[in-house]
């Protein structure tokens, strides 16, 4: 029996130390120290992504990036839980997300150089492409999972948000939604302490995941930098999800280290002793202390690990700028899936419009 | 909390002593209203396509407050027609997760002016996620509307929002007028695979009409439902009877008008309507939503830039005025009616 109570789940201290947990730790019994391994090498890379995406933008080559340095456990256990026909709903933020579900690095910074909507196509990964306007994506699980249930299917849509997205609208309409159909769906809250320059408590008085219940649904609040609770958590929300008990509220608590996004300044409204606090608290170096004493890491895998990370960068780096600038006429493609007539006559009046400067430089063009 | 399982109650709760009526289809000719021909266009596309499901508020056991989806219910099931809890984003945005996954939703929007709270998916989600995604996710969302004035409703149950979702790329915006078009071009904009936002004229809900059960001219065409050579009157959804009655009532004087019902709003089927306007040299466009940003405006200054040579007159807009929709004892004032429109008719016609 899950203790569905508000006290904060926590299985890894941050001194390293697996935590004992009768209701969470047969959840995670198969973590063995090869397993664990796996986990901390994925934080590692997402980390080393994320970089150097910041590093993209601060050179000009993404116009923007969303960092998500402090969340690796939160995305990382949560989305490793998944099985690969459920269906995730991210906001913008979850590259790690992305990165489970193999999408390709390029991929996840083709939205941020500018060339595209979206980077990827949903369907080959069960992953939503990032959603901008906050919350609404969590409609969009409620829907899907409702076409689930419809198939007589166990799979289940997990949806991602942050803490400010609680306060939206559509997020509350899901969480009605949710338990009215009794659909199974995570919803799974990154409350990173921050929304931009908001801090959670312009939110939420209480603690986010003690409004679920409110709604019906039963909910978890975890610490979102731990990633053996992480996982342990979406697991059982999962195993709800598909025996037919409906929603689960996973509040991952944890903390945007980072800025917002690379426009945002959070020197201007953050206590850096804040930071630091929470810097004792990084998910990667509690996993790390673990694994020391399991005997798990050495300097050859310290290296190994380093390798595929900065190998990662690379790619990344090398697919960022190799991306070709979109074609001028595809500004009109996509719009309808078939020929809509006042759209058609603007593509061909564009099209002549650009034919006449065919030997000159194209307008708009850089 | 502890985990108690819940029963799964509004997903597969059925409604005692309710009992399916006859579920074949329309099979010949029938005088139907207009709400009981779109009742046998969902009733059909539910029957051709098992991903085609309904949400809405009150659509169940009660088949919606005009009763449009009667006996859906009991002939599908509660697994297709879905009673929602009342919130319009979160309608809109199921729909958008089950067309994720494959199905066909069909949301009933209650009245004209409950959609704004759903604005923001439709807007935002429904309309771009094509396009968002390069072609890899479609829409084919059907959202129903309930609109216009003259039932002397409360605020709120009178709108045409028509132009909001005319100015949207990536919707088609359909306006039905008569119990035939109600029946085959429900069952178009279901099978459409882009996102329809299909206006139905709330006062004719119950003017009946002949329906053959057939699909029609593309939804996408406009319809000469009056032919004339002096003036080309366009209207659409409620204003259509209201049209043709103009047109009547000016044969008499000798006036010969044109009425096109546009049918689509998005695209406007520019084809038929320059046609007749190069016939007719005049041009006069009624909607009951308010004259300024409005369907009118666009239609007017695109006929104006294609035929400009051929108009003998400017042409004039016949509309519901910059005002909030009224209160009912004011509805009159506010509504287009055959008289303003004929006092437009005079003014292209330079007899006033």
């Amino acid at each position: 029996m899950i203790d569905f109570s508000p006290q904060l789940v926590q299985l890894l201290s941050i001194d390293g130390e697996r935590m004992p947990r009768a209701d969470f730790d047969p959840w995670v019994a198969d973590l063995d120290g090869a397993a664990l391994l796996a986990l901390y090498r994925d934080m590692v890379v997402v980390r080393r992504i994320d970089t150097e995406a910041t590093a993209l933008q601060r050179q000009g080559e993404l116009g923007l990036w969303p960092p998500l340095l402090g969340q690796e456990a939160a995305q990382i256990g949560s989305a490793r839980a998944l099985r690969s026909d459920d269906f995730i709903f991210p906001s913008y933020r979850e590259n790690a997300v992305a990165y489970c579900r193999g999408v390709n690095l390029t991929d996840i910074v083709k939205v941020w150089r500018g060339n595209a909507q979206s980077g990827w196509d949903p369907y080959t990964v069960n992953m939503a492409t990032p959603a901008i306007i906050i919350g609404a994506q969590t409609l969009h699980a409620i829907g899907w999972a409702l076409g689930a249930q419809r198939d007589d299917v166990d799979s289940v849509a997990i949806t991602y948000f942050g803490d400010g997205a609680t306060s939206q609208g559509d997020v509350n309409e899901a969480m009605v939604f949710a338990a009215s159909f009794q659909a199974p769906v995570i919803f799974f809250c990154q409350n990173n302490q921050w929304a931009i320059s908001e801090p959670v408590g312009v939110q939420a008085h209480r603690n986010i995941a003690d409004r679920a219940p409110g709604f019906g649904i039963p909910s978890l609040r975890i610490d979102g930098n731990d990633v053996i609770a992480v996982m342990a958590a979406t697991r059982i929300a999962l195993d709800r999800a598909r025996t037919g008990n409906g929603p689960t509220f996973i509040e991952a608590v944890t903390y945007r280290m980072g800025p917002h996004t690379t426009a945002d300044d959070p020197t201007r409204y953050r206590d850096p002793a804040e930071l630091a606090e929470w810097k004792t608290r990084d998910p990667l170096l509690r996993l790390h202390r673990l694994l020391t004493a399991l005997g798990e890491i050495t300097p050859e895998v310290e290296a190994a690990t380093a390798v595929i990370a900065d190998d990662a960068a690379a790619e990344l780096r090398a697919g960022c700028i190799g991306l070709p600038d979109p074609e001028p006429l595809s500004v009109f493609d996509h719009v309808y899936t078939a020929p809509q007539a006042t759209l058609e006559r603007q593509r061909a009046d564009y099209a002549g419009y650009l034919s006449s400067f065919a030997s000159a430089e194209v307008p708009g063009e850089r | 909390m502890t985990m108690t399982p819940v029963t799964p109650q509004a997903a597969v709760s059925t409604v005692p002593g309710l009992t399916a009526p006859d579920p074949q289809p329309l099979s010949d000719t029938k005088t139907l209203t207009l709400a009981k021909a779109i009742n046998e266009g969902l009733r059909q596309a539910m029957l051709d396509d098992p991903k085609v499901v309904l949400l809405g508020e009150d659509i169940g056991a009660l088949g919606g407050v005009f009763r449009v989806t009667s006996d859906l219910l009991a002939q599908f099931g509660a697994r297709r027609v879905i009673d929602t809890p009342l919130a319009e984003s979160a309608i809109i945005g199921t729909a958008v997760g089950l067309a994720y996954r494959g199905y066909r939703p069909v949301c009933e929007i209650q009245f004209d002016g409950f959609i704004f709270p759903g604005f923001d998916q439709i807007v935002s989600q429904v309309a771009r996620f094509h396009y968002r995604t390069q072609g890899a996710v479609r829409m084919p969302i059907t959202i129903r509307v309930p609109f216009g004035g003259g039932i002397g409703a409360a605020e709120h149950h009178s709108e045409s929002p028509e132009a909001y979702f005319t100015h949207t790329s990536g919707l088609r915006v359909i306006a039905v007028s008569n119990s035939q078009d109600a029946y085959s071009l429900i069952r178009q904009a279901i099978s459409s695979d882009d996102p329809v936002l299909y206006f139905e004229p709330k006062r004719r809900y119950h003017v009946k009409g002949e329906v053959v059960p057939e699909l029609g001219a593309p939804m996408e065409q406009a319809a000469i439902v009056h032919s004339g050579t002096d003036v080309t009157l366009l209207a659409y959804g409620a204003l259509v009877p209201t049209a043709r009655d103009a047109a009547l009532a000016a044969d008499d004087e000798g006036i010969s008008i044109e009425v096109i019902d546009l049918r689509s709003l998005a695209p406007v089927d520019y084809t038929v309507l320059e046609a007749s306007v190069r016939k007719t040299g005049r041009l006069v466009v009624t909607h009951e939503a308010s004259a300024t940003g409005g369907l009118g405006g666009e239609i007017i200054a695109t006929i104006t830039e294609r035929c400009f040579n051929f108009l003998e007159s400017a042409p004039v807009r016949v509309t519901g005025f910059d005002v909030p929709y009224p209160p009912a004892k004011l509805e009159s004032h506010y509504l287009p009616d055959l008289d303003r429109i004929l006092d437009g008719v005079d003014r292209v016609m330079g007899r006033r």
